[in-house]
């Protein structure tokens, strides 16, 4: 049913949205937060900030496997159709050195008003490894992209 | 879409592009009046400037960290200055900046200019925008002028920009800036004429200064004045100034000089100026339809006009103009530097006096009569420097801000507040005090057996010269504000807690000489002695903040002594009140025997608090120190609350007040309800390098003592830790 190929979906939704929600796991059970994303070039990876004080940060810290959902809402009743959603399935790794450096750069490029957040000293940059994204369309249209075939 | 246009090339609707100061000077100059060369920069520029460096969302995110309505003026200031280093810190994308240098280069080369705001829409005759935006003169060379350009862009969110368009209930966010770029006439007289008086309408009034217009408008220089008959033009009356000073352009920057002798008995103006003034304020007001507001300079035999606007006779008949008290959040150097010295030779001496004076009276040997009297008049006192506190000492934090806009326009740092860091070590009373605490701890950790007799048998246990020591030290710092008085005992407690612990907080930070040298490194030989006086203006102004309040404090402590002797007095008639009671309530029981005095209506604690469901556990405030600590609460709301304090407890309060610092060398971290980077508690714990985050709202009323918080003075975040974490 979608038209266009998954990829350009993939790639236009990236583009527009600025938002995710981000699932982790605790003790007590799923937990879920907004967080503002990047994604990489090569759309494995998916970028997002947060301060070590949070919970989300204690979370990732005791187990790294995260889901994440980007979606293009827009609150009405047109959502049912138009609207596309992508679950991200990966594991989340705290950046620090070189690859901390180099995915900074990525990060402000596409919030350039976070500077201030990303560079202190109590903030963490997460990088997950996307192992797979779920799209759905035409709201039970689902295709699975295997991010480890990608070329 | 052009994006520089002279004077003569503005068409019928390009006001809107260019805003109303242009539009009214190519007005003015097509009717045959003499305007200076000026090029419009229009506010689409602005737009395409903000959008393409993306400075429009840091914009959006610094007015919306916390809702705009309850941001402080000072937390306003803050984000103002990150807002302006942003605009300082970004230079014009590369096609910009090549539409426009090469025409300012071309027709400015290296002669000084003025580089003015003049918005679109701030000149409506009831919202004035006058003065409320930047301007700068005496700007020289393109990069110069291409900085100042975004710096006259970022006036747009100033504090008081913002705080006006809040009353006015503009959406701030669709705010836009044009700027001209105007040869600068070094005017031998100056002035500003109002074609009505705004005091009496029947009248058109001309002021006046020798030099330039800066320190009429910023009321450093007074000038003369001359009411005139708006028909006539005959002069009705002139009234001069005590003292003729004027502003002249230096190296540097303007400054003020005295006139010489001759010149300075006579008025600036001649009959032959006044009849001149007065023709060109008639006729722009018959140019645009109502009495006009023109500002004017004299050089030789001509006269040029720099400005008109509309009088703002509606605004200011219903008494509604508040522009004025946002255009007082900015002063001069000069105007600062008087105020220091009125306030160190002056102000405090005359407080410390008049404490000393009251004080020496003691109220248990005055009979009621007598205790009545003193009660009202140290009421009176304390409310006459409260008043002098407000209107001077305060404004002198001005004294900052100015040294930390300049250091970023010289320094262009990562940290716009990276100053605060410089103006450390600048010998505060308080830091002072705490240094004087470290070293009687250290006494008493040296006396053999001295912590355990301490401990055991309190003050009574330690060797005499001790024991003297802490009462001199609990007498000199006696004072403490409403009612958090320092007791013997409590320096005792607090000596103990900093002996028990090893070496008390670290030294204030030592990067200040380094910083130092690269900020004068930025200035030229001709500038450096102006840098100079600038930091020392900031340091002097950091240091007054702290002090001024240790004096009034002084004052008010001799009040509260006789008050305190009411109470006792009365209580012993069993006319026993609790709670606080206004000092008038005090004199009428001492005088009309049986009277029992009204407390003051008890504080009223946030009914919001109440829902048990609701549990806050992150709040965000502004990042005032840097650093991270973790440990229970302290939340201070009384004396017992704050001599209390164990070592490693993060102080929450109202408003950190210097008499409450003297807690601080045991103190992990600070969260303050006021906000603001200046503010005194952002200050001292820069100087103890103490974590802190301010503008946390009702911060006492949501944090409870023994929360255990983790306070992040990077991002601003206060974590209120679940109570099994804590434990």
């Amino acid at each position: 049913m979608t038209e266009k190929n998954p990829r350009t979906v993939l790639e236009e939704l990236f583009r527009a949205q600025r938002f995710a929600v981000l699932a982790t796991e605790q003790a007590e059970g799923p937990y879920a937060n907004l967080v503002a994303f990047a994604v990489t070039p090569d759309f494995k990876g998916v970028l997002f900030a947060t301060p070590r004080v949070t919970r989300k940060y204690g979370n990732l810290r005791s187990d790294p496997r995260v889901a994440m959902l980007i979606d293009s809402r827009a609150n009405c009743a047109a959502d049912f159709h138009t609207a596309v959603a992508v679950t991200v399935l990966g594991r989340a790794a705290e950046l620090t050195g070189a690859e901390h450096q180099a995915f900074l750069g990525v990060y402000l490029e596409r919030h350039p008003s976070m500077q201030a957040f990303a560079h202190a000293p109590t903030t963490s940059l997460f990088r997950v490894s996307v192992e797979r994204y779920v799209l759905v369309d035409h709201f039970q249209h689902v295709v699975e992209l295997d991010v480890g075939q990608w070329p | 879409m052009a994006m520089m246009l002279t004077l003569g090339e503005l068409r019928e609707g390009d006001q809107i592009r260019v805003g109303g100061k242009a539009w009214r000077l190519a007005v003015l100059e097509k009717d045959g009046l003499r305007v200076p060369l000026t090029l419009c920069i229009p506010a689409d520029v602005y737009r395409d400037y903000v959008r393409r460096t993306r400075i429009d969302e840091s914009i959006h995110v610094e007015l919306h960290r916390r809702p705009f309505e309850s941001m402080r003026w000072e937390e306003m200031w803050d984000a103002a200055l990150r807002i302006r280093n942003h605009f300082l810190r970004t230079e014009l994308p590369p096609d910009l900046q090549a539409a426009l240098a090469p025409a300012i280069a071309q027709a400015f080369g290296q002669k000084p200019v003025a580089v003015r705001s003049t918005a679109p829409g701030e000149d409506g005759s009831r919202s004035s925008f006058a003065g409320i935006h930047e301007s700068y003169i005496n700007v020289i060379g393109l990069d110069q002028i291409l900085l100042h350009i975004r710096m006259v862009w970022a006036s747009l969110w100033s504090d008081g920009a913002l705080l006006y368009r809040r009353e006015l209930k503009l959406d701030v966010e669709q705010s836009a800036m044009a700027v001209i770029v105007q040869e600068l006439v070094a005017g031998e007289r100056s002035g500003v004429a109002f074609g009505q008086n705004p005091a009496d309408p029947a009248q058109e009034v001309i002021e006046a200064v020798y030099g330039l217009n800066q320190g009429l408008v910023d009321g450093t220089v007074e000038p003369d004045r001359w009411f005139i008959d708006p028909a006539s033009g005959h002069v009705l009356r002139h009234e001069g100034p005590a003292v003729r000073q004027r502003m002249v352009p230096g190296a540097a920057a303007t400054r003020l000089e005295d006139l010489p002798t001759g010149m300075a008995q006579q008025p600036p103006l001649s009959d032959r100026d006044i009849a001149a003034v007065h023709g060109a304020v008639r006729r722009a007001g018959e140019l645009f339809g109502r009495p006009q507001d023109v500002e004017w300079t004299v050089r030789g035999v001509g006269l040029w006009l720099l400005q008109s606007r509309d009088i703002t006779t509606a605004a200011a008949a219903d008494g509604q103009d508040r522009r004025p008290w946002y255009l007082s959040l900015r002063r001069s150097f000069e105007n600062l530097h008087i105020l220091r010295r009125r306030i160190e030779e002056e102000i405090l001496p005359g407080m410390d006096r008049e404490a000393a004076a009251l004080g020496a009276v003691d109220p248990a040997g005055l009979d009621d009569a007598a205790l009545a009297v003193a009660c009202e008049w140290r009421a009176v006192r304390y409310e006459h420097w409260k008043t002098v506190y407000w209107d001077d000492c305060i404004p002198m934090a001005h004294g900052m801000r100015l040294f930390g806009e300049f250091y970023n326009e010289a320094v262009h740092p990562d940290d716009p507040h990276e100053f605060v860091s410089l103006l450390a070590g600048a010998g505060l009373q308080g830091v002072e005090r705490n240094r004087e605490l470290a070293d009687i701890a250290a006494a008493l950790t040296a006396t053999p057996d001295g912590l355990a007799r301490a401990r055991r048998e309190g003050l009574d246990g330690l060797p005499l010269p001790l024991r003297s020591r802490i009462a001199a030290f609990a007498q000199r710092y006696a004072v403490g504000h409403a009612g958090m008085d320092l007791m013997p005992a409590d320096v005792l407690k607090l000596v103990l807690a900093l002996a028990e612990g090893g070496s008390p907080a670290r030294a204030p930070s030592g990067d200040a000489p380094a910083l130092e040298a690269v900020f004068l490194a930025q200035f030229a030989e001709e500038r450096l002695a102006f840098a100079r006086q600038v930091l020392e203006l900031g340091r002097a102004s950091y240091r007054l903040r702290d002090d001024d309040n240790l004096y009034l404090d002084r004052v008010e402590h001799v009040l509260r002594d006789a008050l305190a002797e009411a109470r006792r007095r009365l209580a012993r008639r069993g006319n026993a009140v609790a709670g606080d009671v206004a000092a008038a309530e005090w004199v009428r029981a001492l005088r009309e025997p049986g009277y029992t005095p009204m407390p003051l209506p008890a504080v009223n604690p946030d009914a919001a608090t109440a829902d048990p469901a609701v549990r806050p556990r992150q709040l965000v405030g502004q990042p005032a120190g840097p650093g991270v600590a973790r440990g229970p609460a302290r939340v201070v709301s009384s004396r017992t609350d704050l001599f209390g304090i164990q070592r490693g407890d993060i102080l929450v309060c109202d408003t950190l007040d210097p008499t409450m610092t003297v807690v601080l060398p045991l103190a992990a971290g600070i969260v303050e309800r006021r906000g603001g980077m200046l503010i005194h508690g952002a200050i001292i714990a820069r100087e103890y390098g103490l974590p802190c985050v301010t503008g946390i709202d009702r911060a006492v009323e949501l944090i409870r003592t023994g929360n255990i918080l983790t306070v992040d003075g990077y991002l601003g975040l206060v974590r209120i830790h679940e109570p099994a974490m804590g434990s």
